[in-house]
């Protein structure tokens, strides 16, 4: 008897959904008593049987077709070509801290391109003693390092400053991702260039047409900037980078440039396109912030989410989600599901490491009924992620960039999960 | 093991170790020469640091911008669609929707120059000459309402020019601004002083995409039952008899290059380039609604019908197939991707 659940129930589904169904209006919240036996366990099932997949049939896996909803996906209307657009990392189907590279969200500016190791250079020049060229095998004979950070777009959330607006944290907090680099450090190949003491600015570009460059301070540059060429363990896949990426811990994601071609040392700010026109911050005044780097405290709720919709009913919930600061490490992680009134601290699972993804979890036995869920971190400076209303206040809603505002999800009796605004 | 093996392997631990020192360069990479800095280093600071040696005048980079520009922001740079207003706006920066323009917004006119010279055509970086880039910074300073028509812009008067937003930026500031009022003992208990009251609703907006069943794209399936039916597959047109069907797949992915500009399929309307549905077999020029550049008119009048070669040829380099016309695209390198697309054309008739 076939029971493919990719064709639809079978009776014996259909029978096996009604019984548990049954069981579970019955049992409430206490243990679930089975009318039946389970046909999956007292029926030998195919799997149980015979061969699965031979060692020979997935030289490099994708994940089970079961999982084919965890992935990527992009807003049509935000961008007029998908060549210059984001995607959206699905958070709410993910766990842990690191992100697969696979589903991880993408942003460019003139597509994702095609840069072969023999066919990559990196330039270093400038105010600098020697303008050098290295090879990719060159880097790869540099000392190593090992970091993780979080990469998240200086607009994550931007479309959520004037009021709730797209349904998912997928959509609304998903411009992140989270990896283990491996790869030199940027001071290591400055050093070889010899940075002139009139040095104080570097700009990186990349080899894409866009060439999408940023400058930022010196000190930066020598401090926790890396030239990657590892994530996750692999090399970097094609829309991250491949062969060589920058990674700017706790910086925004537009800075982290890909492919990445040219590193010029100046005694100023190249004031590009993207540190200009894009990238920089209005305010209510009408003028502008301007080199706004540094990606401050935020956290979200991944599930519960409305992608994510509680579907068991009352009883034991785990609440999880994610908590990230430019500024170091997440030292707290408080949950509400009042609305704000209480807040209750919730466990930071597994190691915190700063400037990179934290996994926190929150155990708590339902009651069924609606819940105005919100998390809130803190990081080791001190400083507590605000409200939306606290940063509208100082920024006004056409600052599109840096939204690090506490979200609220409306969890309804019925388990279905709202993005919404409260006062 | 021997005490003095010990000791040897103690004194290489301690030279590897000691390595070269902070200071010190390991020797790798080569110099690079003066025409590969040349080469790369294109950038143009606010200073004027970079600029290279050129002029061009406002008449002159109208007639370029109408070429190589107006096609996604608009013979008066006002933009099409969704894409970029190059001028206008000024006074908007506090308005409930501003309009951020050259004019009204940037800084710096280095950057006007560092981006269209580096970075533009979309599609077609690095195709614009420098004397081309000066005419076309005259001419959006023009569009702008900041010189008249007679100017001419070079790298000699190029730093006399200022932005009317020059002042209008500030380094960060949240640092003094902001993190003192959020850098406070969080309210744990009462924190309310009343229930809260749902006053935003994304769900009302109804801007997200869905999956099949309408929830938001990407929701997790159940997993306390059998999975339910999988969606039906997306329909798509059925191939021409005959189509390769590897060849039409290999054509849809190609096509998400062209999707920039172009729409195909039912309902396709116009877009930046003419909808192509039934191109294959149409006269050059004569898409229906679209306004076609000068050369690609008489292209058609001259009698281009778009075949398999036809479409092959401009493909394979539409600047020099039919010069002047105004799809700003590079072209398909790859004879393979050019046989691909020209399949998946085939396949949406008019």
């Amino acid at each position: 008897m076939s029971d493919d659940p990719q064709t639809g129930p079978s009776r014996r589904a259909f029978l096996r959904h009604s019984a548990l169904a049954g069981a579970g209006l019955v049992a409430g919240a206490s243990v679930a008593r089975a009318a039946d036996p389970d046909p999956l366990i007292t029926e030998v099932q195919p799997w149980a049987s015979a061969f699965g997949d031979p060692v020979d049939a997935t030289p490099y896996g994708m994940p089970i077709e079961f999982e084919s909803h965890v992935v990527r996906r992009n807003v049509e209307w935000l961008t007029e070509s998908t060549a210059s657009s984001i995607n959206f990392t699905p958070i709410h189907a993910l766990e842990g801290t690191i992100t697969p590279q696979g589903c991880a969200f993408e942003r460019h500016h003139s597509g994702a391109i095609e840069l072969s190791k023999p066919d990559y250079r990196l330039m270093i020049n400038g105010l600098v003693e020697t303008p050098l060229v290295f090879t990719y095998e060159d880097l790869t004979r540099f000392p190593r390092h090992v970091l993780t950070a979080f990469c998240e777009c200086a607009a994550n959330g931007g479309m959520e400053w004037g009021g709730a607006q797209l349904e998912g944290c997928q959509f609304t907090q998903g411009m992140i991702h989270n990896m283990e680099y491996t790869g030199v450090m940027l001071r290591d190949l400055l050093a070889e260039a010899g940075v002139k003491p009139e040095g104080k600015w570097i700009y990186a570009e990349g080899a894409d047409a866009s060439s999408n460059g940023r400058s930022m301070p010196l000190e930066k540059a020598l401090d926790d900037v890396m030239v990657a060429f590892f994530a996750n363990g692999e090399a970097l896949r094609k829309e991250h980078g491949y062969p060589v990426r920058l990674v700017v811990p706790g910086f925004e994601g537009n800075m982290w440039i890909k492919w990445l071609r040219r590193i010029g040392v100046y005694d100023q700010a190249v004031e590009s396109r993207e540190e200009t026109s894009k990238y920089t911050d209005l305010m209510p005044d009408g003028r502008a912030r301007k080199w706004t780097w540094i990606m401050d405290a935020k956290s979200v709720i991944t599930s519960p989410s409305p992608q994510a919709p509680i579907r068991h009913g009352a009883g034991p919930l785990v609440i999880t989600g994610l908590a990230w600061s430019g500024l170091g490490k997440v030292t707290a992680v408080d949950v509400s599901i009042d609305g704000g009134n209480t807040w209750v601290p919730a466990r930071l699972s597994g190691e915190v490491k700063a400037k990179a993804l934290t996994r926190f979890h929150f155990d708590l036995n339902w009651d069924g009924s609606e819940m105005f869920l919100m998390s809130r971190c803190t990081d080791e400076t001190g400083y507590v992620q605000p409200t939306k209303d606290a940063l509208r206040a100082i920024r006004g809603v056409n600052n599109v960039y840096h939204n690090n505002a506490i979200q609220t999800w409306w969890v309804k009796p019925d388990g279905e999960v709202e993005n919404v605004e409260i006062a | 093991m021997s005490r003095s093996r010990d000791l040897l392997l103690a004194s290489v631990a301690a030279a590897c170790l000691a390595g070269p020192a902070l200071a010190d360069k390991l020797g790798l990479g080569r110099p690079a020469l003066p025409e590969e800095v040349a080469a790369w280093d294109l950038a143009v600071l606010p200073d004027g640091t970079g600029l290279p040696e050129g002029s061009g005048d406002v008449l002159t980079g109208e007639e370029v911008f109408a070429e190589k520009c107006a096609t996604c922001h608009g013979e008066f740079a006002e933009g099409l669609d969704a894409w970029p207003v190059l001028a206008g706006g000024a006074g908007t920066l506090t308005d409930a929707r501003p309009v951020k323009t050259i004019g009204s917004y940037w800084p710096h006119l280095s950057t006007v120059f560092d981006y269209v010279h580096r970075s533009m055509p979309f599609g077609s970086a690095q195709t614009v000459t420098t004397d081309e880039t000066y005419a076309i910074a005259a001419f959006l300073l023009y569009s702008n309402g900041l010189v008249e028509d007679d100017f001419e812009l070079s790298k000699e008067n190029f730093t006399t020019v200022t932005l009317p937003n020059a002042d209008g930026f500030y380094p960060d500031d949240r640092a003094q601004s902001e993190y003192p009022l959020f850098t406070v003992q969080p309210c744990m208990e009462s924190c309310r002083s009343a229930p809260p009251q749902v006053t935003k609703r994304a769900i009302e907006l109804n801007v997200t995409p869905e999956d099949p069943d309408g929830r938001p794209a990407g929701s997790l399936p159940l997993v306390t039952a059998a999975a339910p039916a999988a969606p039906a597959e997306a329909s798509s047109a059925p191939p021409a008899a005959g189509a390769d069907q590897a060849l039409v797949a290999a054509g849809e992915k190609v096509f998400k290059v062209c999707s920039a500009c172009h729409r195909l399929g039912e309902g396709a309307k116009n877009s930046t380039g003419p909808v192509l549905n039934g191109v294959i077999g149409r006269t050059a020029g004569t898409g229906e609604g679209f306004k076609y550049s000068k050369p690609m008119a008489e292209k058609g009048a001259a009698g281009l019908v778009w075949d398999a070669a036809t479409i092959d040829a401009y493909l394979a380099d539409p600047k020099g197939y039919i010069p002047k016309n105004k799809m700003s695209f590079a072209g398909l390198k790859k004879p393979e991707d050019r046989a691909a697309v020209i399949a998946y054309l085939a396949t949406f008739g008019g």
